[in-house]
């Protein structure tokens, strides 16, 4: 094979030609199934005088720049196929994610690769091409020889992404099966940068991600959309028991910011399908003002009394591993739950297991804010203080929860 | 900010419902009456007096039609409108539309650049520091992100429009005649009254605006539920554009037309007729035009550059990098630097390149507008959100009068380049002059 690539642009209108060399029509669109192999063209849509015919990839005897040859005539009339992808209906034009350069793109067009296989030739997806060479063969389809397109555009730099890369974005969640679509690829991406892709889709194609990938990773992309009022419409798009599930795996302070930007009735709903223990902490959470330290707060903390040692700080950490990757402070209190210290978490590392945490804190006064402390000042004490944790307090003293370091950036970005 | 929070929470409901949706439409109406449209509006009124005003009714139906068929398409799909015409008509009609919609944005955006030299000639601040100052405050403002808190600065002087409605008032015109001739259409076989009959349409609904607003519309989030609010906006903003128009229109019928009717070369010209009124009508008809000026020309080149990449399928956004964005951040650059450019170059024919730019927004207009109908109409985009039947008979009629009238201007245009809106006598010595 002299030729072993051939481009969407160039097999649209490509001629197809019978045993006997007459022409029986053109290539309309091409039909990947998904379920069968995920980058064959199985099905050639083939436009004659009248309709349109059906190629399966096993009629053909060999395809190249000049045409589509057949070997077997027995060609049946079209009937749409909901397990077939149609590249020019479904695909081409349309918005795809490029989850290997994490960024939302528009097709242009397709490279297949050609290959012999049994002895006939058939087409592989291989990449999705985006950017000007591509268009620059759209724009010039059909009006220059394709050889000459094919001469001229090398002049321009390609930029294509492989097909194992391209995700497409399917609403609805039976095609999303029948065509094989996984969110794989998404969900291994970084949760920011899924974000930044979910932003800048339109909500329907929002919805569909939402609704599709694993709710853990749902729930750290969806703490990672800036906009909070883009926030609440994806939760209120989704069914309530979807929603909560989700709503469940983020932290409770963003979880009860995302509610609180909600309207009661579609908050209320989603909490009510929520498991009772995350449930009553987000309720808690949302009775607070937004911009206030009990509305910033997050209620997972850890808190040790006075008397335990070092030792005793590592068992809890340890039980409790999901937290880790947040913990930067061990909270001390009294035996009446009273906060009495605070102890950034790499002072532990210093000392022998049996060292009693309280005399690892150094400062006389443990620096705190009331429930109710106004979200500017609590931004002003984290910053004037250089807390990567802040305790928050009841009226009593009571340790209630913490405003995190990036609660706080994430405050300042907003303004 | 707490102030203002408290503030906020205090208005009565109904009121914070419209200025949290206010933006989108109210904006596209506002920036409406840019630099072309005042002079469009001083020039009918100051050439036909009354006359003309009849044609504003129907203007703000147009507008209404069009801008909320674009609304409702932001909200229900979430897409801007070059990516619906992209995805449902394919790359090649989107590649026609889009270098039409640059070579129509490129000279609007010299229109308004002409205008912010105009107006700031008549506070004696020469064009050769006050265009290329405000270039390059332009570029940095929305590149640098700045945007955002200047739309409001910009939205707030939207104010100084009053000045049109305080300059009509000072001047006292006859109330009576213009009040009847708003509802009176006058059809007068005057080439140049129909020539500026088309260009009043043709300025107030501008191509431009269906795509900006739609993108407004998606950039703001603003759902199928809200788009009731969003709706109510439109209909205000294109009304007080049209209420705007009007006041121009009567005060340059009284205050130049009532003396014996002539063509003004400029919208600045107007102003300066309005001097003997008050000092303060004519200093805030300039500044009127001073924002109207720059508001647009903030506005027409970002959006350019938006509708084209994402059209196009170019990654855009003023939040991406240079490198991640170059044809982006280059069409957004070069709009600016050649539309401020030209007004500063001796002997550039701007006269002609507006002109030519009317030619270019009405071959695109009844293009774009068909587009909006197809893609309004289809189910599979737009659910239950389709057009109902009536409103689809007006927005066909709405197409076929916009065609009828672009091939009327197209062909006066080629039998005498002087009946043209933009084509006014030579420009004057001393500068002010261009629009």
């Amino acid at each position: 094979m002299a030729d072993s690539l051939l481009f969407l642009t160039e097999l649209m209108g490509m001629r197809v030609y019978d045993l006997k060399g007459r022409r029986i029509g053109r290539v309309r669109d091409a039909g990947v199934v998904p379920r069968v192999h995920p980058s064959r063209v199985d099905r050639f849509l083939v436009g004659g005088e009248w309709n349109w015919w059906t190629i399966r990839h096993d009629q053909v005897a060999s395809i190249s720049i000049d045409g589509i040859y057949l070997r077997d005539e027995q060609v049946t009339p079209y009937h749409d196929d909901e397990n077939m992808l149609r590249i020019v209906r479904d695909l081409l034009d349309q918005q795809i994610i490029d989850v290997h350069g994490r960024k939302v793109v528009r097709v242009t067009d397709l490279t297949f690769a050609l290959s012999r296989v049994n002895d006939h030739d058939a087409l592989f997806v291989s990449e999705v091409d985006v950017g000007l060479r591509s268009m620059f063969r759209r724009l010039t389809q059909g009006i220059l020889p394709p050889r000459l397109i094919r001469r001229l555009m090398m002049r321009i730099t390609p930029n294509s992404i492989r097909w194992e890369f391209a995700n497409m974005i399917e609403p609805d969640p039976q095609r999303r099966l029948r065509l094989n679509i996984s969110h794989k690829g998404l969900e291994e991406m970084h949760p920011a940068d899924l974000a930044d892709i979910v932003e800048e889709l339109s909500h329907e194609d929002r919805e569909a991600i939402f609704e599709a990938i694993d709710s853990e990773v749902a729930a750290e992309t969806l703490s990672e959309v800036e906009d909070p009022k883009m926030q609440a419409a994806i939760l209120e798009s989704l069914d309530a028991d979807r929603a909560a599930e989700i709503v469940e795996e983020m932290e409770a302070d963003e979880a009860a910011d995302v509610l609180g930007e909600m309207e009661d009735a579609a908050s209320e709903a989603i909490l009510e399908e929520m498991d009772a223990e995350e449930k009553e902490e987000v309720e808690e959470l949302l009775e607070f003002d937004e911009d206030s330290a009990g509305g910033l707060m997050n209620t997972h903390f850890f808190a040790l009394s006075e008397g335990a040692t070092v030792a005793d700080a590592v068992r809890m950490v340890r039980e409790h591993a999901d937290y880790v990757d947040s913990l930067t402070t061990v909270f001390l209190t009294d035996q009446g739950g009273r906060l009495t210290g605070a102890l950034p978490v790499g002072r532990l590392l210093l000392v022998e297991p049996t060292t009693v945490l309280k005399t690892l804190v150094w400062d006389e006064e443990v620096i705190s804010a009331p429930v109710t402390e106004r979200g500017d000042r609590v931004t002003e004490l984290v910053h004037k203080y250089n807390l990567m944790a802040l305790p928050v307090v009841d009226e009593s003293g009571h340790l209630v929860g913490a405003v995190t370091a990036d609660d706080v950036i994430a405050v300042l970005r907003e303004d | 900010m707490g102030f203002l929070q408290r503030l906020w929470d205090r208005l009565p409901r109904p009121l914070v419902v419209f200025f949290a949706v206010i933006g989108p439409g109210f904006i596209t109406a506002m920036v409406d009456n840019d630099a072309g449209g005042i002079y469009t509006y001083s020039e009918a009124g100051a050439r036909f007096g009354y006359t003309l005003l009849w044609t504003l009714p129907p203007i703000a139906l147009l507008l209404v039609i069009t801008q909320e068929m674009n609304a409702r398409m932001g909200a229900v799909t979430g897409k801007g409108l070059s990516d619906l015409i992209r995805e449902e008509f394919g790359l090649r009609k989107t590649f026609l539309v889009m270098a039409l919609l640059v070579l129509a944005n490129l000279t609007n955006v010299m229109a308004n650049f002409a205008g912010v030299a105009s107006a700031l000639e008549l506070f004696h601040v020469s064009r050769h520091l006050s265009v290329p100052l405000a270039a390059v405050a332009v570029w940095f403002l929305v590149v640098k992100g700045t945007y955002q808190s200047v739309e409001k600065i910009f939205l707030g002087a939207c104010v100084t429009y009053i000045a049109y409605i305080v300059a009509a008032v000072l001047i006292s015109p006859d109330w009576e005649a213009s009040a009847l001739a708003s509802v009176r259409p006058v059809l007068l076989w005057d080439s140049a009254y129909l020539v500026l009959l088309v260009g009043l349409i043709g300025t107030s609904v501008a191509p431009w605006m269906q795509f900006y607003l739609q993108a407004a519309v998606v950039e703001k989030g603003i759902t199928a539920k809200e788009y009731i609010e969003s709706r109510i906006e439109v209909v205000v903003g294109c009304v007080v554009m049209v209420v705007v128009a009007f006041f121009i229109i009567v005060a340059c019928a009284a205050a130049i037309w009532s003396r014996g009717p002539r063509s003004i070369s400029s919208a600045a010209e107007a102003a300066n007729a309005l001097r003997p009124f008050g000092e303060y009508a004519y200093l805030l008809f300039s500044a009127g035009l001073l924002n109207a000026s720059l508001f647009a020309a903030s506005i027409l080149p970002l959006s350019t550059a938006y509708s084209v990449c994402e059209g196009l399928g170019f990654e855009a956004g003023v939040n991406k990098r240079f490198r991640e964005a170059p044809i982006f951040y280059w069409l957004y650059t070069l709009l600016i630097v050649v539309g401020a450019g030209v007004v500063l170059l001796p002997g550039f024919p701007l006269v002609k390149m507006i002109l030519f730019s009317q030619v270019v927004n009405g071959l695109l207009l009844p293009l774009v507008l068909i587009f909006m109908i197809k893609l309004v109409n289809n189910r599979n985009l737009m659910h239950e959100w389709v057009n109902p039947r009536f409103y689809n008979w007006v927005a066909w009629g709405a197409v076929v009068i916009l065609i009828g009238l672009t091939v009327m201007l197209l062909g006066m245009s080629v039998k005498d380049v002087s009946f043209v809106p933009f084509a006014v006598s030579e420009p004057r010595v001393g500068g002010g002059s261009v629009l």
